[in-house]
This record gives C-alpha cells, structure tokens and sequence, in this order.
C-alpha cells in the first residue's frame, strides 16, 4: 500500500507533536476505565512502551489519565501495547513477591495478521497488503463479529486496523475480560478451522456433518467468494496457481476428478480463465459428489481453506498477553491504528486510514477554537482522524449503556432487598 | 490437609454415619480433605497403588483411544492388579464396612497424591490428566441411575429444555438435512463456560453465551466443573506446601513419589553440557533427532529462520541435549545471518536463546517439551514448522518424508498405520525401531517414546554403547532388542527407591521448592 507523505525517518519529530495535539487521551480513558469499576482497573493494568531503537519499556502503569498524558508526551514512544489488569500496580512488581504479582483480567482479544495468509494469496507476501487481498480481512471481520456476538453473547467488540497488515478485535464485555486461559483457548480453538503448517497441503477438514457456526461462515463467504476468487486473487489463471487449489482435494478423491479429462477442460477452450475454471471445477464436484466419488464438502473444505480467518491463537489464550494498542503509529507506515466499524466494514478502505504526517499537516489548517478556559487550541475531532473517534465514541457509549443497565437492575435489587 | 491426631475410636464411632454423609456416592469429586489418622505405612502404600493405576492410565491412554473397549478393557485389567480393584472397578458390594474403606482409601489416595503433585506447574498438570481420565472411566462404568444420583449428590441440577426449545435446536444443529420431529435427544442449557471441552472441539450448539448440551455429552460438563476444582485445588495446596517441611517424615517420601513416576527431567540434566558443541548438530540431526526436531532443523536449513513455536521447541530440546548457551547461540547465529545481518539477529533473536536458558526475563531455567506437550499445545499454524510430525504433518507428506530414510515399504506402512489410528507415539517408536535396525515391520513395538530427548539419549547409546551417561524415563522400563522381550503393559512401578542418587534429587526438589513459594 502506497503512503505518500509519509517518511519514516521523521517518526521521532512528529510523535511529541501527536502526542500532544492529536492522542484521544479523554476517550481512550474512558475505555481503559470503564466507568471506574472495579476502582482499580486503569492503575493496575500493564502499558509497555517500545522507544526508540527497539528499546522495551514493560510493566508501565500510570495513576489516572493526566499521569498518562504527561508520560506519553515525555517518552514519546514508538509503540504501545495493552496488557492485562494485574493484582498490583504492574510499576511496583518489583518490590512484589513474583507469586503476588498475578495477571487477574484482560479484554478477550484477537489477532490476524496477512502473513498467515501467504500461502493462499497471490497479490503479495509478508508484510505487504493491497486491494486484492484486504478482502480476506473483511471476511475475517465478518464472520468473528456473528460468532462472538450470536454465539458466545458477547456485545462489546472494538475492531482495530493495526495500521499495516493485522486486524485485531478487543472484546470488552465483562464477562470476556474475567474469563481464565482456559476459557480464552476453548473460544479461539471454536474459532478456528484452518490448521496445520508448511507440511500440510489440506488445512481444512470439515466433519460430515456441519457444525451451524461453519455454515454461517459459509454463508458470509459465498457473498463474495467468486468476485474475491475472479477478480480479485484471479486464482485460477495459470497452471501453478490452480494446481494449488486443486492439492486441497483428498487426495483419494482428486484422481476421480483428473480422470475425467478434466486437465484437457481446464487448459482446452472450455478453461480460459479463473470463472470459466471454477465453473467446471464446481460441477466436477457435484457430479462426483453425487455419484458418491468424493467425500462431503469439499467445495466448502476449498473455500475455507482460502477464505476462512486465520487466528493467531497464541495471543488469544494468554491473559499476559500484550497487544499493540489503538490510536498509535505504525512506525513504519505512519498509519494510525483506528477503530473500524465492524457494520460498516464492505466501506473501510485501509489506505484512507490518516498518517501521522497528513493529520498534522491538516491540523494546522483547522480553525482555532477555545475551550472552557478560554485556552486557544485547535480540535483534533476536526481532521482526518473524526470518523474514527466516532466509530470509538459508538463504542464507548455502548459500553457506558450496558454499565448503567446493570447499574439500576443492582440498585433495583438492592431495594428490593429492602422491601 | 490435616493428618492431625483426632483418634481412631471417633472414627469408629461415627462410621454409619459417615456412609451417608461424607462418601454418598461411590465416585466423589474429593471437595473436603479427609482428616482421619493414617500411619506412615498406609500413606505410603496408597500413595504408590494409586499411582500405579495412574501410570496405567497413562501409559494405555497414549496407545489407545479413550473410552473405546480396547482401551477399557486393558484399563480393567491393569486396576484389578492393584489394590484399589474393588473400589475403582464397578461390582456391587452389599458390606458396607468394606465399601466404607474402599471410598476412604479413594479419598486418602487421591488427596496424598495431591501434596506429591502439586508443587510444579508439570506435575500437577500430569496428575490433572491422570485423574481426569480415571473419572471418566468410572464415571462412564456406572449405570445411568447411579450417575443422575451422582449429578443430584453434587447440586450439579442440570433440566432439560423445552420440546420447543429442543425443536429449535435439533434444526439449527441439522440445517438443510433437516426433518421434522426425527430426534428426541434431551439438550440441557448451560452457560458455555461450563462446557469448554465441547467448545473448544466445535461439540455443542452455542446462542448468545449457551450450550446446549446434549444428555451423552453431560459427563463433559462434569469433568470440567472436577477439572476447574482440582485445578484450583491444586494450586491452593502446592502454597500451603511450606507449613508441611516441618513434618521430615513426610516432605522426602512426597518429593520421592512425584520425582520417581514422572519421568526424567531433562532440565536438571547437567553431565552432558559441553560434550555437544554447534557443529556437531548437522550430523546428529541426521542419526538421532526424532522425526519433528529433524523436520525443524530441514526448514532451518532451508529458509535461515525459525518461527517462534519452532525456536522454542528446537531450541529448548538442544539445550537437553547439552549444547551450551554460548554454542546455542553460535548455531543459530549461523544460520539465520544467511537471511539477516548479525544486527538484527542479536536485537530480535538472541534474547528469545538467552530466555531459555533461563538468563533473561522470568529467569526461569525451562525444560524440553515432552511428546505430550508438542501433540496437544500450540498445533503449528500456516508457516509453523513445529509439532508432531505424525501428528501435524498431512499423511502424504509424512510417507514420503519417512520413505527418505531406508525404511522398507512394509515399515512405511506399519507406521503410517499407527498414525492415521491416532497413535503417534507409538508412530514414532515403531519409526525409531525401523531406523535403528531393532526390529521389522512385522514384530510389536517395543518402545515407549514420551519425549524427544528420550528418543536421542536412547538412539545415541544404541549407537555408541552405554559409555555415554544416558537416562531414560523413570518408572518406565524401556524394552529394546538386548534386554528381555516384555509387552507394554508390564510397565513395573517400585515401591522401594530406584535410585542410589535420591538424597541428591530430594535435595534439589527442596531448593526448587523455595524457589517456587
């Protein structure tokens, strides 16, 4: 992805700048606050700091937002990663005795990352994306935002663009931050389908019969399957790439398929292209299904394998674990890392998201307003930078609704009590 | 935990009573330590009968799949030659003193094993699997009567849902193959944090946070609520060990017991370290790296870089096999600067080598995975090439890459065999067998292969004789060719110590011991 006006060598000049006039510091409290309840949520939870030549700040914690305001604009780091809530202020765990000192809670959090990917995209590797393969993310998005909220419950999820080439979703209901390793394992391995490493070829094994919550998926990925498929991964064009596609069939089923002159149609005049390809590919497979040739699903084992959200499960299951956190700079893309509207999310394009350089260029073009102190300063929400705090604010609201709800019904039942 | 000094005679008298109140059920969950005076000699002769039925458990449970007969009946038979015969296997007894005993003994058991299990994070996860599958078995042997009075003894109060509900379910469940009224299972609602187990394997129907748990699926939930308890249990206890060291009788008899059946620990290992040196890796990776570690020491060679999962188990298996930190260092450095420069080697990589050698972060000394850590955690993701070759690896690519060894085209087969049964370990052993020239593709295998640095220690002793100081598992008799022929099954635990050096382990035990309060 291209980002003109960015230059990385810059990154240290411009982070005091963003720091200072552009971090949400209000909202992003209000987050990590969460109303104050329990009182010490925000002072016991664990900031790490990456400066300057990969220099590794752990175990931060800051008192209350100005604390954190002042020491976000003195350090002035390049990253910032989230922690858990711990059973102490995460900055004394020294003097704490190393059994004390106890990750108690986190946010249920996911991460997927383009480079477990590699293997089925053909537009790009490593660290790059582009148009052709962001659709893979808009799947991933989709398909984990159903199941988390239809079938764990959850309703609180922060989707985040990392600000590069990952996706990372922050489930904050309470009930998700208090679950115990072996909660956050059980639900990232329910979540995940596509498994196996370099040595296996089929990374998809689908049961014969088809739990709902894969049918769903299914269903959100035959959406756009064949647009992704054709014009996008153009998947099917050269014999190198459909040979791949085709090593995800058993291989005890493939030689039914090959038998049937099925390379002379692929590359003949019925094959001339990635749509024409798949056509006969699909009804190779119905006819073979239905003479009992090939076992069930494998169109569905096919798309999944080339579709499905690939979690990086390791930092799902540990309550340690540290995730970048939203609102800071990609150091190498100037890119902020924004909320993304999970309802919205067929209209998020990754190469809009503002860099660091291009919002406080435009900064300095906004109108000077006065705040209650009669203070001149110039408002940050009127940037680039807008739409995603209102994405944020959003979310935040529902968090604080869903506090307050529970809120009247604890009161309720306190005075119930009193009755 | 009290051993305290409450008398005999109370117990006695209070037998009828304690029938009903304390042991209601034959099975129990083991929620309140018992408090009757035991001596020293019955401590320890449960303690070692029941772990004998443990090690069983065990031992079947890596050749054979749990629950299926194959894998009950050998159970059945291992139990019957200990004494917790009576109690673990299912007979009706119609004396209830001897009944009484038989629940007394289950629970003393089971709450001595606990103090010896409890103090590291390995044991007590060994001990939390072993008992977890010896419920289940006993559980799964009790008519349904007797386990819907066990759900009630327990207040675990699970009701079925409605038809309606139920007609719901079985529709969503079944989705386009759907046909009216063609089911009449039962489905419980249960929060799904009290169904992990079914989750995690995609088991259960989930709706906004609820399983719907199938009536033959409720002895999951059960396991999970005694998983949690034990688990929670177990921690509480292994803090409370300290106030026990006063008592010298019963602190070395603990470490004992723990330290014999668990296996070797190859943390501890100090004798080989500087015999093994960087360059001499290539050539042992050839002769007697396991099957998984060769395949990560191939991907190194080929892309000069390792994944995360992959440094950790390829790196902490070399530090078992002695190569130092300095050496360590030295031979990853070589390889991964053919993709990198040295610069970005020491910032990103180093420290990941010096963290497992215990000099960085948590400073904690760690230990090489065993078979059962690299098949169940952490399965390798797209790009990961570390794991269990017969476990992770597609079937065509794991034949043709054990066909690259000089095993004949029947061995390939035995072993691909064992594989797709889901006996992995038992893949690997036979695969061992066949490369070490110990047997052929048509005799039983022998070997237990529990760990890959079993696998190199034995290989290397079959390749240089027994100069070199080897160990293998404790507890475990491992069979080759020059030692007398024995089936698997006769794996003998001893009573009496196994070893002239177990001052010097209980010694070591201590100093780990503090150092994990």
């Amino acid at each position: 992805m291209s980002n003109e006006n960015f230059d990385p060598s810059s990154l240290p000049d411009l982070l005091p700048l963003y720091y200072k006039k552009l971090f949400p510091y209000g909202p992003y409290y209000r987050w990590l606050n969460y109303g104050g309840v329990p009182k010490n949520y925000f002072n016991q939870r664990e900031f790490s700091f990456t400066l300057q030549d990969d220099v590794y700040l752990r175990y931060q914690s800051f008192s209350d937002q100005q604390d954190f305001e002042k020491e976000l604009q003195k350090k002035c780091p390049h990253k910032i990663d989230i922690g858990a809530v711990y059973s102490h202020r995460p900055k004394d765990h020294k003097t704490i005795k190393s059994t004390a000192f106890q990750a108690q809670e986190k946010e249920l959090v996911f991460d997927i990352d383009m480079t477990d990917y590699d293997d089925v995209r053909s537009c790009c590797s490593g660290a790059d994306m582009c148009s052709k393969c962001w659709p893979l993310m808009v799947i991933a998005v989709k398909i984990l935002d159903r199941a988390l909220r239809d079938d764990f419950g959850f309703q609180h999820l922060l989707w985040v663009y990392s600000g590069r080439r990952g996706i990372h979703c922050w489930v904050c209901d309470e009930s998700a931050r208090k679950l115990t390793a072996l909660g956050r394992s059980a639900i990232a391995e329910y979540l995940t389908l596509v498994k196996g490493g370099e040595n296996t070829t089929r990374k998809v094994t689908l049961p014969d019969k088809l739990h709902p919550s894969i049918r769903q998926a299914l269903e959100i990925i035959n959406n756009t399957f064949f647009d992704y498929l054709v014009k996008k991964q153009d998947m099917l064009d050269c014999e190198e790439k459909w040979r791949k596609v085709l090593s995800i069939i058993p291989s005890e089923n493939i030689l039914f398929i090959e038998n049937t002159e099925y390379c002379d149609d692929f590359t003949g005049k019925f094959g001339k292209d990635t749509a024409s390809r798949w056509g006969i590919l699909k009804k190779r497979l119905t006819e073979a299904r239905q003479l009992d040739m090939v076992k069930p699903y494998v169109e569905e084992e096919i798309k999944l394998q080339l579709c499905y959200p690939r979690l990086d499960v390791n930092v799902s299951k540990g309550i340690n674990h540290l995730l970048k956190s939203p609102f800071c700079i990609h150091p190498k893309t100037g890119r902020v890392c924004v909320p993304m509207d999970s309802k919205a999310i067929d209209d998020f394009d990754p190469a809009k998201v503002p860099t660091i350089s291009g919002l406080l260029d435009e900064l300095d073009k906004v109108e000077l307003a006065e705040d209650d102190q009669g203070k001149k300063f110039r408002d940050y929400k009127k940037t680039g930078l807008g739409p995603y705090l209102d994405t944020f604010e959003t979310f935040l609201k529902g968090l604080e609704t869903s506090r307050k709800g529970k809120m009247i019904e604890q009161s309720g039942q306190f005075s119930f009590n009193y009755l | 935990m009290e051993f305290g000094n409450k008398s005999r005679s109370r117990l006695n008298a209070s037998k009828k009573h304690a029938f009903d109140e304390r042991y209601p059920h034959r099975l129990q969950l083991y929620k309140d330590p018992p408090n009757d005076t035991i001596s020293l000699q019955e401590f320890e002769e449960l303690a070692v009968e029941r772990l004998k039925v443990l090690k069983a458990i065990e031992t079947i449970g890596i050749t054979h799949q749990k629950g299926t007969p194959k894998y009950n009946e050998l159970l059945e038979k291992e139990i019957a030659a200990t004494k917790f015969k009576d109690c673990f296997l299912r007979k009706t007894l119609n004396q209830t003193e001897v009944e009484l005993d038989n629940r007394r003994r289950d629970h003393m058991s089971h709450f001595i094993l606990r103090l010896a299990y409890c103090r590291s994070e390995d044991l007590r996860r060994w001990f939390l699997a072993q008992e977890l599958d010896l419920f289940r078995f006993r559980f799964q042997t009790e008519d349904s009567e007797s386990r819907i009075q066990f759900l009630s003894c327990n207040d675990l109060k699970y009701k079925p849902v409605s038809k309606e509900e139920q007609e719901f379910v079985t529709k969503q469940l079944d989705g386009p193959d759907h046909m009216s009224n063609a089911s009449d299972i039962e489905y419980y609602k249960v929060p799904f944090l009290e169904a992990l187990d079914l989750v995690r394997g995609r088991k259960v129907f989930l709706l906004s946070g609820y399983a719907y748990v199938a009536r033959e699926d409720l002895v999951s939930i059960l396991l999970s609520v005694y998983r949690t308890q034990l688990s929670h249990a177990l921690t509480v206890t292994s803090r409370a060990l300290p106030s026990m060291e006063e008592d010298g009788r019963l602190l070395p008899m603990l470490c004992g017991l723990s330290k014999r059946y668990l296996g070797q620990d190859y943390s501890a290992k100090k004798q080989n370290v500087g015999v093994i040196t960087a360059d001499m890796i290539d050539l042992l990776s050839k002769k007697s790296f396991p099957l998984c570690m060769q395949n990560i020491h191939i991907s190194m060679k080929q892309n000069h870089h390792l994944r995360h999962g992959s440094r950790l188990q390829y790196g902490l298996f070399l530090k078992g096999i002695g190569l130092s930190l300095e050496e360590a260092v030295k031979f990853f450095r070589t390889e991964f600067i053919k993709s990198m420069d040295v610069d970005t080697f020491d910032k990103k990589y180093s420290y990941g080598i010096r963290y497992n050698y215990g000099k960085e972060g948590k400073k904690t000394d760690y230990t090489p995975y065993g078979c059962m850590k690299i098949i169940m955690n952490n399965a390798p993701a797209a790009g990961d090439s570390h794991g269990c070759p017969f476990r992770h690896f597609d079937a065509d690519f794991l034949k043709q890459r054990i066909s690259t060894q000089g095993i004949s085209k029947e061995g390939i087969d035995v072993v691909m065999k064992y594989t797709k049964g889901g006996h992995y370990q038992v893949a690997c052993a036979k695969f061992f067998e066949l490369t070490h020239g110990i047997s052929d593709a048509n005799s039983e295998v022998e070997m237990v292969i529990q760990h890959p640095n079993q696998y190199f220690e034995h290989s290397q002793k079959l390749l240089h004789g027994p100069a070199k100081p080897i160990s293998t598992p404790r507890g475990v008799k491992i069979v080759n060719s020059n030692s007398q022929a024995s089936n698997s099954t006769s794996q003998v635990v001893k009573a009496e110590p196994m070893d002239e050096d177990t001052n010097a382990l209980t010694q070591e035990q201590l100093t780990f011991l503090d150092h994990d309060m």
